[in-house]
């Protein structure tokens, strides 16, 4: 680290104002500031700072992302050996698995961080963090055969739409990795949904019983048709104890999926690591919950069709519900600022999501649209929450001055 | 069930700034504040509520073919549905009088955080918008025709205070100069668009 630092500041002077390098701050800037604590002080306003900053609040993320990644990597090479009939050792199916994943996040990485540095070189702004964690979410939410350059047009779109025109990390207001995500799903709808969530679905051959489609996918066939139907009854047998889908294998993920959505375990291994440091709100992951357990326990009463009779805790650790929950809608920026906000807000993204996941069987992942249209309503339900917290202080303050 | 039905589909599904882009002129003027844009919307919902039975009267008693029989049979292959364009609008010109004048008088304040807005309602081709998919889509009553009104009002002002809480939110924020104002409302509309994706293609 001493070494490090000697380095950095002995090249400091050259991309100082006046030096050789200038023009390149704030690439150094970035550098130094992720290495190490930076000595500014505040300027105005409260004066207690501490040492986590942004970049140690983003590599949190990255580290309770870890998990996640690792398993899905795995994952990636067990569903295709599985679904080829093949037997495969440990070490094949990582590197199966890796082959397919780092690309995934080199692509990411590279061109989030490209125009980063292009924006931030342009507009005199110092580089955001933001990107680490959106670049290491959007690979882990796409299917495993996505190609590099549909990658690389989705985080370019996400980065300057969604992110970059509002003024950088901190101002905009849908989640930029879910952002890729439906940018993805709505320009290419057919690459996107469907049979592609096992590596070299649709090219070899398969077991059978092996299709590719995700365990929702595979639940949105049983959608308008008759409950009692063999083929209603085959689907929903996968569901019971002893199928593929079966809540235990869904928990532990061994199902198809994108990268990292599919363990619940590695997901929540994460969740405990960021409500521990207090980095996420356990408010909207709470309520979260609660708002796709009430709907999925809404469904089982109603019981219309085979979607909605799976148990409302097996909903939840299906699709991307998890991943959604502890990853994409506790975004600090996106998600409401307040705390009764916060609750709101996160019931009903968790309500949506089943909701939209039963109802809609063109979009069975329904998380993603629910936490964006969640996005678009937290400004709103804040609004809502200070003007009612105006208005009962308001009133306190004339009832106390009556009694006085 | 049908009107619980119609009522949800027209705030969400069919939502007519998501939807359909109509009356996006004043969606885009009227939002820089909430409670501007609260005043607005309620007017809007106000509006469409009434206009659209009014309408769906006129088109199923005046204009449609065969709607006059009910004042002789010899009418019934009468066809006045050419007229349904300057009815419609003189209905709705009337009714945004009426509501003019009413919130002149109950709310001084809004009508003035409205200002021309609200004449405006007249030509806001969501309320015309509303008149010509009840003549299109057949509604059998009057009822039905009503929701539909009641619940696109309801879309438009759920679209026009999220739109202006979120431009309230970024008021600070770093936006690049040549897309201050309304440059940088087009793109959240399209973001906004994207979110309310979720929700089309649901059939109920």
């Amino acid at each position: 680290m001493k070494a490090l630092e000697k380095l950095l500041d002995s090249i400091r002077p050259n991309f100082e104002e006046g030096g050789k390098l200038s023009r390149f701050w704030v690439v150094y800037d970035s550098l130094e500031t992720f290495a190490f604590t930076p000595g500014h002080s505040t300027k105005n306003g409260v004066h207690i700072r501490d040492g986590i900053d942004m970049k140690r609040t983003m590599f949190l993320v990255i580290v309770a992302l870890i998990p996640a990644l690792l398993f899905g990597t795995w994952n990636q090479g067990h569903q295709y050996y599985t679904a080829i009939g093949e037997a495969a050792t440990f070490l094949d199916k990582v590197l199966l698995g890796a082959q397919k994943v780092v690309p995934l996040v080199i692509v990411s990485y590279g061109v989030g961080l490209g125009i980063e540095f292009l924006f931030a070189g342009l507009r005199k702004h110092s580089i955001n963090e933001g990107y680490l964690v959106s670049g290491m979410l959007i690979p882990l939410v796409m299917p495993v055969d996505v190609p590099l350059w549909m990658l690389a047009l989705a985080v370019a779109f996400a980065v300057i739409i969604a992110k970059e025109v509002f003024g950088g990390t901190g101002m905009n207001i849908l989640n930029i990795a879910l952002t890729a995500r439906a940018f993805l799903f709505f320009a290419y709808p057919k690459q996107m949904s469907g049979e592609i969530w096992v590596h070299n679905a649709g090219k070899e051959p398969f077991v059978d019983g092996i299709t590719g489609a995700t365990a929702l996918g595979e639940l949105a066939n049983t959608v308008g048709k008759d409950i009692q139907s063999p083929e209603v009854a085959g689907i929903l047998s996968q569901f019971s104890a002893e199928g593929a889908y079966s809540f235990m294998n869904s928990f532990l993920g061994l199902i198809p999926g994108s990268v990292g959505e599919t363990s619940a375990l590695a997901i929540l291994i994460g969740a405990a690591l960021l409500l521990w440091t207090g980095v996420a709100s356990w408010r909207v992951m709470a309520s979260f919950l609660v708002g796709g357990l009430v709907m999925g326990g809404l469904f089982n009463l109603a019981g219309l069709n085979g979607f909605m009779t799976i148990a409302p805790w097996h909903q939840v650790v299906m699709g991307g519900f998890m991943f959604g929950m502890v990853f994409m809608s506790t975004d600090p920026v996106t998600a409401s600022r307040t705390n009764t906000g916060k609750l709101i807000y996160g019931f009903f993204g968790g309500f949506f999501s089943i909701m939209i996941r039963v109802f809609n069987p063109a979009y069975p992942e329904g998380v993603m649209m629910a936490i964006l249209f969640m996005n678009v309503m937290a400004p709103l339900i804040d609004h809502y929450v200070l003007a009612a917290n105006i208005k009962r202080r308001e009133k306190r303050a004339q009832l106390a001055t009556v009694n006085a | 069930m049908e009107y619980l039905s119609i009522f949800v589909k027209g705030i969400f599904i069919e939502n007519m700034i998501f939807a359909y882009f109509l009356g996006m002129c004043s969606y885009l003027a009227v939002s820089k504040t909430v409670k501007t844009a609260n005043g607005l919307g309620l007017a809007v919902i106000f509006v469409l509520g009434i206009t659209v039975p009014i309408n769906y009267l006129l088109e199923n008693y005046v204009l449609k073919e065969g709607a006059l029989t009910w004042l002789d049979p010899e009418f019934a292959t009468v066809d006045l549905s050419f007229l349904s364009f300057i009815m419609f609008i003189a209905v709705i010109a009337s009714m945004v009088q009426l509501v003019e004048m009413i919130v002149e008088k109950f709310a001084p304040a809004l009508y003035g955080a409205l200002g021309i807005f609200l004449p405006l309602i007249a030509v806001n081709c969501s309320i015309l918008g509303g008149a010509l998919f009840v003549q299109d889509r057949q509604y059998p009553n009057i009822g039905e025709a009503t929701v539909f009104g009641l619940g696109s009002g309801v879309g438009w002002w759920l679209a026009i205070v999220a739109i202006a809480a979120i431009r309230e939110k970024i008021r600070y924020s770093n936006v690049p100069a040549p897309l201050k104002g309304l440059g940088i409302t087009f793109i959240i509309t399209g973001l906004m668009g994207i979110a309310f994706m979720s929700f089309m293609g649901i059939e109920i």
